[in-house]
């Protein structure tokens, strides 16, 4: 597999026209996901080599950081508070548009590669990516703080290698409890605090099979699943009843 | 083996929802409860979301309930006349509980609404067949069996519409068991349950029914109730998940037919006294959640 890579990536660089920039050429090892009825999460990775007219130098100083973000969804945060003795959701703070999945990756630390006008500018740390306009608040904290303690929001820096500052790759892991919709991949390239280069790809994750026809027809034909349920429920209580009799007798 | 939910949208391991269910179905078969009270919050606790939780659970109940009904039917300890009303009564107040559920779900107050339901009629029957059982086992020890308590008239013997109910071998209005109906089936969409434990003391206590015939009985109903408010759950929030309730029915059907057989050879008294510490048991782990400063004080919902 790490052979096949190279190989590609040394292709891709080959076949590249020259220019007077350096560019991002990146893939994925896959960009669908197929939630199955035995899915337990899967892994990305990410690859990809920086093309460039001229040789390397020893000083390139360069860095690359790797998104991806999972569909939007509107959050809603509940707080809980002591009312009669008891506790309960007292207050429901919307955060919309929110990622329902971020991972964030760099060759380095983001305080050494990214300046914050940069981060600002395209959300790239968790801190920028995630609902900044209510940032400081204290449920956005919690919303961090429950992501992160669920796999589901994560900053891996110093994840990515980037070998002889050209060739990068990285894994990313998709957890098991992943919603549907499209994930969106970044890849920046940057040099001494500057963004080069930025390059995005869609990984769709789906629900195929029977998963995706007992979705379907859960939203589409209510009614008819409904039924569906209860005539297995039904069957399967009689014939379990029938089979007891049967070894009774 | 990890299984993907298709509704609830998480992974989880088979073999421990299949646990799940043959408990539960134990428990159905021998109180004659669905075990909904139980396995709504043992789901909660694998992590599905709440709604999908309550919504398959019910749909499950009509597994296991299907599964032991068919078991009294043959030692005829149904009352089919007092089952048809009382699930009557359970269809109306199960319209009227999803309307609730999901008016709660979208203020965010469902997870309240499903503990406090649970506290208080769990703290409040239990306690009461709790009491009354220790005392029925205490009067068997005594010398003088006498049965005067289920001959007591009281208001339930005064209201009209009398019907007779031959096989409990009753004569009383249609009311209070159409009313007792309606509330089972409220609490059945509400809490996820089956309502057999708030059924069965009703039955003994406010209807006067002999216990052999209340089992049966309430199960009969609790087939219909369950299953009108899994398709309630289904067409207004798409919220059962047929997967998850498959897996824990093939337990639970299992479980169900052993259930039913480790009841028959337990006294009516003991298995009274056996299903009161069980709904206190619930009742307290319930109660102390709501009690005690949980860790963590938000939570992500809906929109």
């Amino acid at each position: 597999m790490r052979a096949l890579v190279a190989v590609a990536l040394w292709l891709l660089a080959l076949v590249a026209p020259a220019l007077g920039e350096e560019k991002v050429v990146a893939s994925l090892s896959q960009n669908r996901v197929q939630i199955t009825s035995d899915f337990a999460g899967s892994e990305i990775l990410i690859f990809g080599a920086i093309k460039r007219d001229r040789p390397v130098t020893s000083d390139e100083n360069l860095a690359v950081i790797v998104t991806v973000s999972g569909p939007l969804r509107h959050e809603v945060i509940r707080r809980k508070e002591r009312r009669l003795g008891i506790w309960i959701n007292v207050d429901a703070t919307p955060l919309p548009r929110t990622p329902s999945f971020y991972v964030m990756t760099s060759t380095a630390p983001l305080a050494d590669i990214l300046p914050p006008e940069l981060d600002e500018e395209w959300g790239i740390s968790i801190d920028r990516a995630i609902a900044p306009t209510a940032a400081g608040t204290k449920e956005r904290a919690a919303l961090l703080r429950l992501r992160e303690q669920a796999d589901l929001y994560r900053a891996r820096e110093g994840a990515i290698q980037l070998v002889d500052d050209t060739l990068f790759r990285v894994s990313v892991e998709l957890p098991a409890n992943l919603i549907e919709g499209g994930y969106q991949t970044r890849i920046f390239l940057l040099r001494d605090g500057a963004l080069i280069d930025e390059q995005t790809a869609n990984i769709n994750v789906q629900k195929v099979g029977l998963e995706r026809l007992l979705y379907n027809m859960a939203q589409q034909q209510a009614l008819l699943y409904g039924a569906l349920s209860l005539f297995i429920a039904i069957a399967a209580g009689w014939g379990a009843s029938a089979l007891f009799r049967y070894i009774r007798s | 083996m990890q299984v993907y939910l298709p509704i609830a949208e998480i992974s989880v391991n088979a073999f421990l929802l299949l646990g799940l269910g043959g408990l539960v179905g134990i428990l159905s078969g021998m109180f004659g409860v669905g075990g909904g009270f139980l396995i709504t919050p043992l789901l909660f606790f694998v992590g599905i979301p709440p709604a999908v939780a309550v919504a398959t659970s019910v749909n499950q109940i009509v597994a296991s309930s299907v599964s032991a009904v068919l078991a009294h039917l043959k030692r005829k300890t149904v009352d089919l006349k007092m089952g048809l009303v009382l699930l009557i009564g359970g269809m109306i107040g199960a319209g009227i509980g999803v309307q609730v559920f999901n008016a709660l779900r979208e203020i965010g107050q469902v997870d309240l609404l499903v503990t406090l339901s649970y506290v208080i009629f769990l703290g409040l029957i239990g306690a009461l067949m709790f009491v009354e059982s220790l005392g029925a086992i205490r009067r068997a020890r005594g010398a003088t069996p006498k049965r005067r308590e289920r001959k007591k008239h009281n208001w339930v013997h005064n209201l009209p519409f009398k019907v007779k109910f031959r096989t409990s071998g009753l004569y009383i209005s249609a009311i209070p068991p159409l009313l007792v109906g309606v509330f089972v089936g409220i609490l059945s969409a509400i809490m996820g349950v089956g309502g057999g434990f708030i059924m069965v003391p009703a039955m003994i206590y406010l209807l006067g029914m002999p216990t052999k015939v209340v089992i049966g009985t309430s199960l009969f109903q609790i087939i219909f109730t369950s299953g009108f408010t899994t398709m309630m759950h289904a067409y207004t929030s798409q919220t059962v998940d047929i997967v998850l309730a498959v897996l824990l029915l093939i337990g639970g059907v299992i479980g169900a037919q052993i259930g039913a057989q480790i009841g028959l050879k337990l006294k009516a008294e003991q298995l009274r006294i056996l299903l009161a510490l069980l709904v206190l048991a619930v009742c307290l782990k319930l109660a102390l959640d709501l009690l005690i400063q949980p860790s963590e004080l938000f939570s992500i919902g809906e929109a």
